[in-house]
């Protein structure tokens, strides 16, 4: 059995493809375990999922082939919510509000602040509490 | 025993010893008190966070034909003109006109008087639009023009409270969400926030004011201000600990400097959910090391010293004085405090990380021999206390 592995989805719907069960298939036919971090899919508008999946690197290229037969952009790089380090100031309100520590005092010692983006999970609390407006959601 | 003059001397050569208030404390441990004392000139202090009390006044210059404004904004943020003819006040909490605040509570206060500043600083282009009543020599009754820093005559912070000397610990003691300026406090006190440079901060290494005073020299967001007077809400006659620091809010410091030397890095627009907006400036403030005892107090460590917490659902709006306990500054930045057996996370409104950096610019400023030191004119007060306001019938 080959290793599991995850990887971090955003896809776009320039028009809907709602009426089509993109995430049933993902776990049905291919064997994934998702996790949808955010989703807007409504009638007549564009929309979009960002999600993880989990499994093997052969069914997730397969089911990146699937989804690719829709009408829909893939984007494995960009990343729903941005922290823009030049405008952090490195204050520390986001802390106590980031539940998965995704923001984090990278240093104790200098209290500097870094961003882990593969733990985000764009519940985008930071950018309410944010007094510099260092955070950013992509939607 | 060293005087200002030999401090400056020393400047002057590119020979002074500078340390900031970080690098001072194992510094001493290795060389001894009194061997530092011989040793170091200056000691490096500083601080970043909002500071709601900071300001600016403007000066536009004159057009033609000449307007006296009686109301003005700059991008739609009321600005005082109740001054000369074309001298504008800007204070860093103004909101904009039509933001709705707490209409739709909590509000986001996107924009306001903080930012503008902000925006002045970076150089931005900005529109300013003004009406006046007309006389005969201001006979323009409207303008609405866009300006740069460049095109201002003078562009001067004048900012009455900064530089706290310590601040309180909030939590939220009720069962639901407040939002205030120390940011948003999740109920049943599960978060906590502070708003100081601790062992970095200006007036906690000078805690019985020796060295800073009216007339002080200091680093404002890269520009050479000075103090110019005590900070309003100024408290000298405060509760101290064995080692004269404050273990409450004490002194203050009122700060002025030219907004065309300053840094954009170090003058950030600062919104807060359901608060409103603020400034969040920089300042950096040097201490000299006249004699042992200044030394030692440079010395001061996190972990001695001690922060209020104090609940800001009832307690802090009521205005009661109840303090909950108190914390010292290496517990806050560990990132956790408990309290009555309570594990609370912590988080902070003051940059420590860009408080070290302004310490080391300062030391670098004052290595190099480009920035020398301004002995006081007076004290700042070591008595007086906060007064309250109280409400009360019309005397006879």
């Amino acid at each position: 059995m080959t290793a599991a592995v995850t990887r971090k989805l955003m896809l776009s719907f320039p028009q809907c493809e709602c009426e089509k069960p993109i995430v049933y298939h993902l776990v049905k036919d291919y064997d994934l375990v998702v996790n949808i971090f955010r989703a807007k899919v409504t009638p007549e508008e564009s929309g979009y999922l960002v999600l993880d999946v989990t499994g093997t690197e052969e069914n997730i290229a397969g089911a990146l082939e699937y989804i690719a037969t829709f009408d829909v952009t893939i984007n494995q790089t960009s990343r729903g919510l941005a922290w823009d380090e030049q405008r952090c100031t490195g204050c520390g309100n986001c802390l106590t509000h980031c539940p998965t520590d995704a923001l984090h005092v990278s240093d104790r010692a200098t209290m500097g602040i870094a961003f882990d983006e593969a733990k985000c999970i764009e519940c985008l609390a930071c950018i309410r509490v944010c007094p510099y407006g260092a955070c950013s959601s992509a939607f | 025993m060293k005087t200002y003059a030999d401090i400056n001397a020393r400047i002057e050569s590119g020979k002074a010893v500078v340390l900031t208030a970080e690098e001072i404390i194992d510094y001493v441990d290795a060389k001894g008190l009194d061997a530092a004392a011989e040793e170091v000139d200056v000691v490096t202090t500083a601080t970043f966070g909002p500071m709601c009390s900071s300001a600016c006044v403007l000066n536009f210059g004159h057009a033609s034909p000449k307007i006296r404004f009686s109301e003005a904004w700059i991008e739609d943020v009321k600005v005082h003109t109740g001054l000369g003819a074309v001298d504008v006040f800007l204070g860093a909490t103004e909101l904009r006109d039509k933001d709705p605040a707490n209409l739709y509570y909590p509000g986001e206060f996107r924009y306001g008087g903080g930012h503008v500043i902000e925006q002045i600083v970076a150089g931005q282009e900005l529109q300013l639009f003004a009406l006046s009543y007309g006389t005969d020599e201001y006979p323009r009754r409207e303008i609405r023009t866009y300006f740069t820093l460049d095109d201002l005559n003078q562009a001067i912070m004048v900012n009455p409270r900064n530089c706290y000397q310590n601040y309180n610990v909030a939590v939220n003691d009720s069962n639901r969400t407040i939002h205030t300026y120390l940011g948003c406090l999740e109920p049943r006190r599960k978060n906590a926030t502070y708003c100081s440079a601790g062992q970095l901060s200006p007036l906690l290494n000078d805690p019985l004011y020796e060295t800073i005073g009216v007339g002080t020299r200091v680093w404002l967001a890269g520009a050479h201000g000075h103090v110019y007077a005590e900070g309003t809400q100024h408290a000298g006659a405060c509760e101290r600990n064995d080692l004269d620091v404050p273990t409450e809010g004490a002194g203050t410091l009122a700060l002025t400097g030219d907004m065309k030397s300053m840094l954009p890095e170090f003058v950030r627009g600062v919104s807060l959910i359901g608060y409103g907006v603020s400034l969040a400036v920089g300042v950096g403030i040097p201490i000299p090391i006249l004699n042992a005892g200044i030394l030692k107090r440079t010395c001061i460590r996190d972990r001695d010293i001690q922060a209020p917490v104090i609940d800001y659902s009832h307690e802090y709006p009521q205005n009661t004085g109840r303090v909950i306990t108190h914390v010292n500054y290496e517990e806050l930045k560990s990132g956790r405090i408990t309290i009555d057996g309570q594990v609370i996370e912590v988080g902070s409104m003051s940059s420590y990380s860009k408080a070290r950096k302004i310490a080391a610019l300062l030391r670098d400023e004052i290595a190099r021999g480009d920035f020398s030191l301004a002995e006081p004119m007076s004290p700042l007060p070591r008595d007086g206390a906060m007064k309250r306001l109280g409400i009360r019938e019309k005397s006879s």
